[in-house]
Parts: C-alpha cells; structure tokens; sequence
C-alpha cells in the first residue's frame, strides 16, 4: 500500500489512480491469470497486455481497452519490462504516454504512485533521496534520517517507479539513473550502504521528442532503455473512441452531473483538431494553415470535458457547440496573432461551408474569433 | 489391386520455400536414405537433374514452349518458372539426391500439358503449383486448420509448428499428411486439374517402382501427400484413363539464375515475403535470433554510422525472445526481431528499422547456372559478352557511365543497345549527371531481372548471337514500321552498329521518304540521321551512304516545303519553325552542297508575305545568321513587317520567330531594335493590348541577363531620339549626370564584368 492511499479516502480522491479506478478488473485479471509472473510482478505479461488493450475474461468480466492503438506498441512495452529493461515512452505531447506508463505500473505492480516529475529544477534528491534535516543534524546520518525518494523506494520495494518528462531534468539528474538502471543498486555514501533493487524493480520513463529546450539523454542513459514510440492516433475513427472513453471516465471521476455528450460534437472537435493539425481538410480537398500549438488528443479529449462542465452548470444538460466553442478558441489560438488568423480562417473557409456546422460556426463567431 | 509394394514408399509433404520443411526433409532423407528420391516439378527437367551439384541458388526451372506455337506473334505466357532457393526443401531433396548419387525424378503433370492448357492471353509468367501448398487460396484447408490451433494467420501457424523448427526434432511429415488428409475429406481433393497432377504424379511412383527401386521418397506440396500415400488404392488404369487425351505443346527446359526479389514478387502465389530471412533460418547452424540481430548491427553500424554495441546486440536478443513468449510462439520470428530492432538497435527510430529491416528481410542475391547448363545459343553469347566486356548481371539496380573514346566501353554500350533491341532492357539510358554530358558519353541503369533469360530465348529465333539477332529484328521492325518508326530504328541501328543491318534499314527509311507525302515526318527523320555523320566519328561507323541518303532526304524536304508553310495555325506554324530549326542544324552537319540547296529554298521562301508570321520570322533568322540576308534587306523587311499595314499580330508573331531561341541580335543592332521600338511606340492602345501577350512570350522565353541587355540597349537607342521631349532641368539633372559620369568612367574600366549593368545604372 502507497503512503497516499492511506491518508487519502479514494472515493473522495478528485483524480484516483488507476489501480485505484480500476481494481476490480486488476483483481479480476488476476484470479484468471494462470500463466506465469515475472518476479515481483502482480500479473502475467500476457495479462497485463489484456489489461491494457481490453478482452472479455472467461467468466466474463469485461476488461475496458485503456490504451487504443496497435498491439505491437503494448506488447513491445511490456515485454521490455519482463526483461527489466527500462521503458522509455516517446512521442508527441498528448500521445497517451503518461496515461500508458501508470497504467503499466498500475497493472505490473499495482502502484502508479512513485513518481518523478522531470521539470528544468528536478534536483537530485528528488530522484533518489533526501534527508530529514532536523534529525540530521541532531542525530547524525543515520537510516532514520534518510528520505527517501521515488526511485530509491521502488528498488527496495521491488516495484515499478516511473518518471516523467525525462528530457525536461537537467543532464546531471538523468545521468544520476545510469547506476540505477544498470548496476541495480543506490548507493547512500553517507552512511556508507546501498539500497540494492528488488526483483521487479524497474523504471518507466516518457520524453517528448518534439519539445525545445530539452536536455537530450546521454547515450549512455539511452541505451539503458528500450525505445517505444508512440504514434498519433492513425484514423479520426480512433481518436473519436479515444476521446468519447476518456471524456467518460474524467465525467465520472469528476462527478459531473449526467450530460447527453452526443458523438457529433465529440467528432466535431475530434475533425476540426485533425484538420487543423494535418494542415488540410479529411478529405484532402483544401489546405488550412495549421497553428503553433500541438492539438493532441489529450487536448480534444480537455475541451470536451470542459464543454461538459460548462453544459452541465451553465447549460441545457446537452452538449452544445455553444460549450465547445470558447474551450477549443482557446485550445487551437495559443499564438495571439498568427494562430488567430488561422483559426479564423478556418472557421470561414472550412467550418462556414460544411453541412450541419452552421451552430458550431456561429458560436464560434460569438465567442469572439 | 495393388500391383505394387508401397511399403518403401514416403510421401514428404512440404510447403514450398518453407525452411523448416527443408531441414524436415533433410533430416528425413538421411534416415530413410531413400534409393530414388521424387520430386514436385516438370518432368522435362529430368535431364537437367544432373546439373543441381553445379548450380548456385536461387534459381529457376524455365520451361518454355518451342517450335511452331511460340513463333506465331508475339504472344507472351508460353512458360513457366519453379524457383528454388537455398531453402527450399525440393531443393534440398535435389541435392540429395545428387550428392548420393540417387536417382532423382521430377514427378508433377508435364509443363508440355498444362503450357499448352494456358490460355495465350495470360500474361503474367504463372507457375502451375498453384494451389498446392498451403498457400491454397481456394478453399483455404490451412486456414482451416490454423484457426483450429487459435492462429488467425495461416502463415504464422505454419511457421510456428513447422517452418520455425530446429534440428533433431521429430518428423512432422506423418501429422501434416493426417492432418490435410482430414482437410481434403472435408473439402474435397480439388479440381481436375489438380486431380490430373496427382494421377501423374502417382503414374511416376508407379513407373519408379517397376523399374526396381524400393525405397522411395516423394517431396511434393503437403496438399497432396495425403492422394500419394493412397497410390496403391487408385488404379493404374483410373490415372491413366484421366490424364489422356490432354492437349500437348513442345517443349523445352533449362536453369536460369532467379533472385531473392522475385521470389518474394507479389502476385507470385507460392512466393515467400521474407526470403532473407527463410534463407538466414535455413543457412544459420543455431541461434538464428543472435545471428539476425549481429547482422542487423553490423548493417546499421556500416551503412546508417549509428553506433550499435554489443549491449545493444544483447538486450534486442532479449527483448525479442521476451516478446515471443508473451506473444506465445516458441521462437522469436520476423516480427519480433523487427521489434527488437526498432525498440533497441535503432532507439526508436522507426524509418530506420524500416529500411534496415526490409534490406535483410529481402536478402538479395542471385543464383547462378553453370556453362554446361542447356541454353539457347543467344544465352551464351551474351554470357561469353558479359564475360568478355567485364558487365555482370546483378538484380541490383547499377548506374554506369560510359567513355565511348575507350574501346572497352564502346563495346558495352554496343552490347546494351543491342539487347535494347532484342526487347531485352538490361540496360536503360539515364540522364546523365551535369558533368558526364556530350556525345562521347553515355549513361545507363543496369539492373537485371530473370525475366530476361525468357526474352532473350524468344529472341533466340533471331539469330545465334546478339549481333546477328538484333540485326535480323530491327530489319524485321523496319519491314513494318512508318516513317517515324524507322528513322527511330535507324538511329538505334547506329547506336548498336549493326551495321549488316544498316543498308536494309536505310533502303527501307528511302522507300518510306519516297512515299510519305508528310514533309514534317521526312523533317523529323533529317536529324538523327545527320547526328549519325558526328557519332560516325565516335562509333567509326561508315558515314558515306548515311550522308547520301540524308541527301536524299534533304532533296525531299526542300521539295515539299513550300506548299506545306501555308495555311497554318498559330500552333501547327510554331510546330514546323521548331522542324525548320532542327533541319537547318542538321543540314550544318552535311556537306556544304545540301546545305546551299536548303538555304536557296529558304531564301526563296521568305520574303512571301503569305506565310504565317512565325515562320516567316524564323526563316529570316535562319538565312541572317548565315549570312544569307544582308542587313538593309533584313531591316526592310523588318521595316515592311512592322508597317502599320501590317496586322499587329503577324507582326508579333515574326518577332516571335524571329527571335526564338536567343534575342542577343538585338543587342548588336541599334538599327533593328529601333524598328521595333518604334513599332511598339506607334501601336494603338488597343493593339498593343491585343499584341502584348505574344511579346511577354516571346521576351520571357529569354535568360534574365539577356532582357536586362535587351532592356540596356533599349534605353541607348531610345535616349538620343528622346532626350530633347523629356521634361530634363539641365541644372538639376547636372549632379545626377556628373555621378553617371564617374560610374560609367569606372564601368569602362571593369568592363570586361558587367558591360551591360553600367549602362543601366
């Protein structure tokens, strides 16, 4: 059990993890599982690739898909992590890497919670340990004056420690994991010991392989890892799935009053971020000018749920392009000036035009484009 | 009634280019050690079993039609090819056969029958095993099977519990038997076709069998194991009843080299995607997976410079073995090593793997037969050629460049157009790269395809060797052609220098001129030939009767000129200046004498203000800048072209002609660019309007530093007669004037740079 489990009520938890969400399939899948676990591992590989793509158990639980996109991606990750090698996770913002890292975690150990967030401040001792200074001081360096962090209790425990935004820590902290990840142990100096890892020890990592102003790995580091990339969903089939589950599950766990989302709308946003992404119109006819930001799933999957909110507060109970409007102004115009030329653009020039759009491009219009 | 002992009898049945079914079958035949060994195949071939100790793989059994039917047309389809790659298991079956010195039968239904079935229209190469292995489209028995198994690919289940094995495990050979024999009871045995094939091949066993061998092994495809292991239940009669009276065609058999490429073919139905790695699982001794993924480094490390370590190696090996165990197979196939390789080797780099993985995957190469093999008597030739010029052939797309100076190249070069010829496109003429340009040269894409082995057998009615082939066909072409096509021949005649062929081709050219009454065709035929006159420098060829003949042609042409000029449109006029172009720079190129009959029919021409503007302007030009016309008459029929009686858009239209190509002559004469500035001065509004498309054309046509002169001198002609109208302020224009001073003092001095810049600034 995690530290935050037990402070925290999961049932008030605004965003509980996934092992927390989904316990009732882990368990599930557990008591179905007959092949064999990896050491340390809560779950056969072949299980935990169910658990993220989604099957029907024998006794007939249903497993929902968590990442939707091609087998080979999850099967790849997992097997990296069945030779205990570290996954990297690369790609675009808003590929599902994070969501594909904790729910591995959540499957492979059942904890999702050991986390370093890369950011251009994450210092050393975030990554592996910290002091109490107080007992520091008045003790001496003693065991029970070490804090210690993410990835150092995850060796001890034998589970999975994830880290995000990898290429956003300054060099030095990144290279900091070279020890871990391939002599498998934590040395603490200070009181002269180490922390050696337990089986199913392991370490997830996700990198952004488009961001600037990132700290590129080592290749040292790199080659510690196995590289998975994950690609943008391939057709607008896809990403409407991904966005209509998403939204459902952030509504639930939000408390959301019940609000009708119609898959027009859901498609809506799902088209005009394709569009606008891929510079051209589905069906290949026109060119629109695609704007600064990166108009990930994750954020068409954000702008509905905010149009939810917004419907279910302020509106009919329905999803309006009313509701989507100001949320997707906000998602595509990043740029002030040259990515509102764009947006209006294509609202006059593609949304104008198109059949049963009329609402959705006046409310646009409204909101001030 | 059996007639005969079966006892000895062993069907192997196998998937074609399947590994695993070749070390099944090796493993297989070192334990039976079999007295004669049958094999899937034409039986025509039996006579070119001996060879298989001499031939490298991959190659191909070419059957192909002979005689009277595959003389008439030029039809296609009268063949067909079975491949065998190092991994073949009738290949390894052959090889056997020969290293023990066994008897070795090709047992399938004769290609005489089944060539002679074909339609004449099909015209892809077709092998008649379709149908038989599991590769069975029609009814899909393996499908079957495998989705009984819990594989939804028929291929990887395949793999898996044959192709994938290792050595020392038991036969497989007495389950696949059971197991499509369930499937035939279910589905039926086939056509008649493939009933047909069957009795045959039963008909060879029994054949075998009677003539004293008892240990026999057969190696066919698996879908018909079960119809050979009953052979002693089908009547002898029954077989032979069925395959009489089955239509019958000559034929001929021989090897030709095949390629990793085109076994891998799409549209080739017992084709394999992967023959590089089929043949990396065949050849590896253990541990193909290791083997793979080294191999894979050392690519990436040699042709991407990414460093690969032995780490990298190591964890890729892990990574797809973790994978295959998840996925459960029991060992790591294509798919996982090209995980592997993404994921690790190539850090995720997806276009990478890609192309590093599709190199091995296809592993090309090419097989090779040696000289004893049967060929036709063009195939050793040109093997003697290539011997002798130092070409290989290679199924890799090659460029080479050629010196015609040296003897050696010359010779290649010879060798490729005439095979060009012969429909046989070894070789196909490129663009050369900026510096290799200029008649001397020549540069080709060399490639060769096991295709070719068939063209040049069609060929073989041609002729013994290349020469006298191509000779003999491009007479053939010539008998046929028209005019355009057999001035195209000549020319190719002359690159080839088949030089029997030459007169033939000539006298054929001088019928055609005579009764083609199209002067643009005749025009169109002048140039190559007078191209003929230079390369005959290069080539040596004997330039004397070609320059008679384009004599001829010139004769023609000036005759049937002049009634051609007129009654023309805009774009059919600007068609024949083009042809008037070409000829005249042709006509340079003979002799003095026919080059004073065109330019007198030229001079005579022009002048006629009936003809089209464009082409009087360009016939102007030609006879100016060969001195024909002297300057006054040029200016005064300028003068008269741009008269205001003339209709602005002939006049236009000359200009057009007049200047095609290069409009430097204006910068060299004030007096003509003064004519027609002040004809586009003197235009009405509306007809400068009308003229002013035509003249951007013709303007825009020229090179940016040649209208900046133009421009130059026209503001050098037009300044003198201008400067007094021009509202100038002597005393205010005077420092402007001192600053042009200086610049164009100066300018003199660096003339040599920038001559026309001075001017303008």
């Amino acid at each position: 059990m995690t530290s935050t489990a037990e402070i925290t009520d999961t049932s008030r938890a605004l965003r509980p993890h996934a092992e927390q969400t989904h316990a009732d399939e882990l368990s599930a899948l557990a008591a179905a599982d007959t092949r064999t676990r990896p050491q340390g591992w809560r779950l056969s590989p072949h299980a935990v690739v169910d658990y993220l793509l989604g099957t029907t158990l024998e006794d007939g639980t249903e497993i929902t898909p968590k990442y939707i996109g091609a087998r080979r991606i999850a099967e790849t990750a997992v097997a990296t992590l069945a030779t205990d090698r570290a996954l990297l996770l690369l790609g675009v913002p808003g590929t599902a890497k994070t969501w594909l890292s904790e729910h591995l975690a959540a499957a492979v150990c059942g904890d999702s919670t050991l986390l370093v967030q890369g950011t251009a401040g994450t210092s050393e001792e975030a990554v592996r340990y910290g002091w109490n200074y107080a007992r520091l001081l008045a003790e001496g360096p003693s065991e029970a004056a070490l804090v210690p962090g993410p990835v150092m209790n995850a060796m001890s425990r034998g589970t999975l420690a994830r880290v995000e935004e990898l290429t956003r820590m300054p060099s030095e902290v990144q290279d900091g994991l070279i020890t871990v990840l391939s002599e498998k142990s934590l040395p603490v100096p200070e009181l002269g010991t180490e922390v050696q890892a337990g089986r199913g020890f392991n370490l997830i990592a996700t990198a952004n392989d488009r961001d600037r102003g990132v700290n590129d790995l080592s290749s040292a580091l790199r080659r510690r890892f196995n590289t998975v990339v994950l690609p943008v969903p391939d057709t607008a089939e896809e990403e409407v799935d991904i966005v209509t589950r998403r939204v459902d599950q952030l509504g639930r766990s939000l408390q959301l009053p019940e609000v009708a989302t119609s898959l027009t709308e859901i498609r809506r946003v799902v088209t005009v971020f394709r569009e606008l992404r891929a510079g051209a119109t589905e069906d290949g006819s026109a060119k629109v000018k695609s704007p600064s930001g990166t108009l990930s799933t994750a954020e068409a999957i954000s702008v509905v749920t905010n149009g939810i909110a917004l419907s279910a507060h302020f509106g009919d109970g329905q999803l309006r392009p009313a509701d989507i409007a100001a949320g997707i102004q906000g998602a595509v115009v990043q740029d002030r000036i040259s990515d509102g030329v764009a947006w209006r653009e294509y609202l006059e020039t593609v949304a104008r035009d198109r059949d049963g759009w009329d609402e959705f491009y006046r409310a646009c219009r409204e909101v001030g484009a | 009634m059996p007639a005969f002992d079966t006892e000895g009898v062993r069907v192997l049945g196998v998937r074609h280019h399947g590994p695993g079914s070749a070390r099944a079958v090796q493993a297989e035949l070192e334990r039976l050690r079999p007295e004669a060994v049958l094999i899937e195949g034409p039986p025509e071939a039996d006579a070119l079993l001996h060879l298989a100790g001499e031939l490298e793989p991959p190659v191909a059994l070419l059957v192909h039609r002979t005689g009277r039917e595959a003389r008439s047309g030029g039809e296609r389809g009268g063949w067909a090819f079975w491949p065998f790659a190092s991994f073949s298991p009738e290949w390894v079956a052959l090889r056997y056969a020969v290293d023990h010195g066994v008897e070795a039968r090709f047992c399938d239904l004769p290609a005489a029958h089944s060539l002679a079935e074909r339609p004449a229209d099909t015209g892809e190469p077709d092998p008649p095993d379709e149908g038989t292995g599991p590769e069975h489209t029609r009814a899909d028995p393996l499908g079957a099977l495998a989705r009984a198994a819990g594989y939804d690919d028929t291929e990887r289940w395949w793999d898996d519990v044959v192709e994938q094995r290792g050595d020392g495990e038991p036969s497989p050979f007495p389950a696949i038997q059971e197991a499509m024999a369930a499937v035939r009871a279910e589905t039926g045995a086939g056509d008649v076709r493939t009933e047909r094939r069957e009795a045959h091949m039963r008909q060879v066993l029994r054949s075998t069998l009677r003539a004293g061998y008892h240990r026999v092994a057969v190696v066919c495809g698996a879908w018909h194991a079960p119809a050979l292991h009953e052979t002693a239940r089908h009547t002898a009669k029954a077989d032979t009843a069925l395959l009489k009276g089955l239509p019958r065609t000559k034929v001929d058999a021989t090897w030709v080299p095949w390629t990793h490429g085109r076994l891998a073919a799409a549209g080739y139905r017992a084709g394999v995607t992967a023959p590089g790695w089929y043949h990396h699982l065949f050849t590896a001794p253990d541990r193909p997976v290791h083997r793979w993924l080294t191999d894979a480094a050392r690519v990436l490390r040699r042709d991407e410079e990414q460093a690969v370590s032995s780490a990298h190696v190591i964890e890729g090996i892990r990574l797809a073995e973790s994978l295959a165990v998840l996925r459960g197979r029991p060992l790591a196939g294509l798919e996982e090593v090209r995980e592997a390789l993404t994921a690790v080797l190539c850090e995720g780099k997806e276009a990478r793997a890609a192309l590093v993985h599709g190199r091995l995957a296809l592993g090309e190469r090419m097989g090779s037969v040696p000289d004893t093999t049967p060929m036709v008597p063009l195939q050793r030739d040109l093997a003697a050629q290539r011997r002798r010029l130092r070409l290989k052939a290679e199924p890799f797309t090659r460029d080479l460049d050629l010196d015609l100076r040296k003897e050696s190249h010359r010779e290649r070069g010879v060798l490729l157009h005439r095979l060009r010829v012969l429909d046989v496109e070894w070789g196909v003429p490129r663009t050369p790269e900026g510096s290799h340009r200029g008649t001397f040269r020549e540069a080709w894409r060399l490639r060769w395809e096991p295709e070719m082995d068939v063209a040049l057998i069609e060929a073989a009615r041609w002729g013994a060797t290349v020469e006298e082939a191509a000779a003999a066909r491009l007479v053939d072409l010539a008998d046929q052609a028209d005019l355009r096509g057999v001035t195209a021949l000549t020319e190719q005649c002359l690159l080839a220098e088949l030089d029997s062929a030459l007169p033939t081709v000539l006298a054929r050219l001088t019928d055609r001129a005579a009764t083609d009454g199209d002067v643009t065709g005749l025009m169109a035929a002048l140039p190559p030939l007078a191209r003929a006159g230079r390369y005959g420098d290069v080539r040596r060829t004997e330039g004397a009767h070609l320059r008679s003949v384009a004599e001829g042609l010139l004769r023609r042409v000036c005759a049937g000129l002049p009634p051609a000029l007129h009654g023309l449109d805009d774009d059919a006029a600007a068609r024949i200046a083009t042809l008037i172009d070409h000829t005249h720079h042709a006509v340079t190129l003979l002799d003095e004498e026919p080059l004073r009959t065109w330019t007198t029919t030229l001079a005579t021409l022009a002048g006629d203000d009936r003809l089209p503007g464009r082409v009087a302007g360009r016939l102007d030009r030609i006879l100016s800048d060969a001195g024909e016309l002297d300057r006054d008459t040029l200016r005064r029929r300028l003068a008269r072209t741009m008269s205001p009686g003339t209709d602005p858009a002939r006049a236009a239209a000359w200009l057009e002609g007049f200047l095609q190509g290069s409009g430097l002559v204006l910068v060299h004469d004030d007096t003509l660019l003064d004519l027609i500035d002040a004809w586009l001065t003197g235009l009405a509004p509306e007809r400068f309007a009308d003229v002013l498309p035509l003249l951007r054309r013709t303007f825009g046509a020229f090179a940016a530093p040649e209208r900046r002169q133009i421009g130059a001198a026209a503001t050098r002609v037009a300044l003198p007669a201008g400067t007094a109208s021009l509202p100038l302020d002597p005393e205010r224009a005077a420092p402007a004037l001192a600053a042009a001073g200086v610049l164009l003092t100066r300018a003199a001095a660096d003339r040599s740079h920038t001559p026309g810049k001075a001017t303008t600034v």
